[in-house]
């Protein structure tokens, strides 16, 4: 349970990160928070030559508020994310998230950035930057480019991240008007990654769902929107049958593993009972019967 | 690998050591300062046992590194009190009976400094959410919760 011996190089900028990464040709890694990254190099299931440390790049730990959206720099620790007013004004179904996120303890030092490029399938982050429509900013020696979170999870611990590149920021478009909210998660224990879990908005217009959209998490290889599901609830009002209806769709578009917690079987059946109660809420508040 | 030199401050006494990269800041802490308060049960941070204060929030001293507390300020079980001068949570974890083979005690203190400083904690629930993420074998938890309520102050209705 140590890790194996490594170089250690503190980045003082995004730049001197990047290339740091570039010029370890694909043998380094970049730590921010460490919260995965630290317990796979004790059991040396990463045994990476260098570790380039973000940790004390200025200015990359922030929320902002522009006219149209929240930006949330990737150093930005979840303690940050779980307390700021702008978050919980704004994007109230990522505060709520991120009380969910593990314990306060690594949530005092994990980061949004690492989160997003660690890629867990079970994690509450990569399905709210779905949720969301967030956009991601990636830096490498070569310059700057922008990517949608739905092009960002490739697979269950793979994203869209070359070996020189880092993400820098978040970017969350701010929710339409009439918009509610909904978040339901079942894990084992308090903390633990979920079994299952099912983040949505409704944005109400005219008495009908104007936009419906459904992210879920550990039910399939990453996070996904749960695309035909929403497209069931455009344009109609919330009735049970719709409810009905939008939660086998849920449970059809997924493709949840067995593992020692749960079967895939309870799982599916899980993450449709998630997505009716997130559903549920989501309606409610964006009529202004909840709150 | 090559080794560097940090300097760090724990429990207010000033140190000034080099260490290997890969050095876990809880083996630095037991083995290179000789302060054994802080205990290594997982080393995955999964048990909380190694929890510590860096700049004044509780992290896991088995998931940072040495070289990456240079210029932090720690605190360890050693700094909240003594025998003689425990402080008022060990006070109540000492009269409500909140611990029996003490493994777990150092991390559930420092965490329970953490959750009183940074939440309300209305309720015992708040209290068990934010003790989630320490094992205890022993105590069941309930005793715990009852002496971190006696410091946090308000009481569930009865």
């Amino acid at each position: 349970m140590k890790p194996a011996a490594f170089d250690y190089i503190v980045a003082d900028s995004i730049d001197a990160a990047v290339k740091a990464l570039a010029a370890a040709n694909g043998e380094a890694k970049l730590i921010a928070g460490g919260q995965s990254l630290v317990p796979m190099l004790n059991f040396r299931l990463l045994r990476p030559a260098i570790l380039v440390d973000i940790n004390r790049i200025p200015g990359l730990a922030f929320v902002e508020e522009t006219t149209d959206a929240i930006h949330v720099g990737a150093l930005t620790r979840h303690h940050r994310l779980e307390t700021s007013p702008v978050i919980a004004e704004h994007l109230p179904v990522l505060a709520e998230a991120m009380r969910h996120v593990a314990h306060l303890a690594i949530r005092n030092r994990g980061t949004i950035g690492g989160s997003l490029s660690h890629g867990d399938p079970a994690a509450e982050l990569p399905m709210l930057a779905l949720l969301l429509d967030a956009t991601l900013d990636i830096a490498s020696p070569s310059g700057r480019r922008t990517v949608a979170a739905k092009d960002f999870f490739l697979g269950a611990l793979t994203v869209d991240l070359a070996g020189d590149e880092m993400l820098t920021r978040i970017v969350f478009p701010r929710l339409p008007p009439s918009t509610g909210w909904g978040f339901a998660e079942v894990a084992r224990r308090s903390g633990d990654f979920a079994l299952a879990a099912v983040a949505a908005t409704v944005s109400v217009a005219d008495g009908v769902i104007k936009q419906a959209r459904i992210a879920v998490t550990g039910v399939d290889e990453t996070a996904k929107r749960a695309d035909e599901a929403e497209a069931l609830l455009a344009g109609q009002a919330l009735t049970s049958e719709r409810v009905d209806a939008a939660i086998a769709a849920v449970r059809a578009g997924v493709t949840p593993a067995t593992d020692l917690h749960a079967s895939s079987d309870y799982r599916r059946h899980l993450v449709g009972v998630l997505a009716g109660r997130a559903l549920t809420a989501a309606w409610a508040r964006a009529r202004g019967d909840g709150a | 690998m090559s080794a560097r030199a940090i300097r760090l401050t724990v429990n207010g006494v000033a140190h000034e050591c080099t260490v290997e990269p890969r050095l876990l800041l809880s083996d630095f802490l037991r083995q290179t300062l000789g302060l054994t308060g802080t205990h290594v049960g997982c080393e995955h941070g999964v048990c909380g046992a190694c929890t510590i204060m860096l700049d004044g929030d509780s992290v896991r001293s088995c998931l940072l590194f040495a070289v990456q507390a240079d210029g932090a300020q720690v605190e360890t079980v050693e700094g909240l009190g003594a025998i003689g001068r425990l402080n008022a949570l060990q006070e109540a974890f000492h009269t409500h009976h909140a611990l029996q083979c003490g493994f777990c005690t150092p991390g559930m203190l420092i965490t329970a400094s953490d959750l009183i400083k940074k939440y309300p904690l209305l309720s015992d629930d708040d209290i068990r959410e934010g003790l989630s993420g320490n094992l205890c074998r022993c105590t069941g938890y309930e005793h715990i919760v009852r002496a971190i309520r006696a410091v946090a102050g308000k009481e569930d209705a009865p």
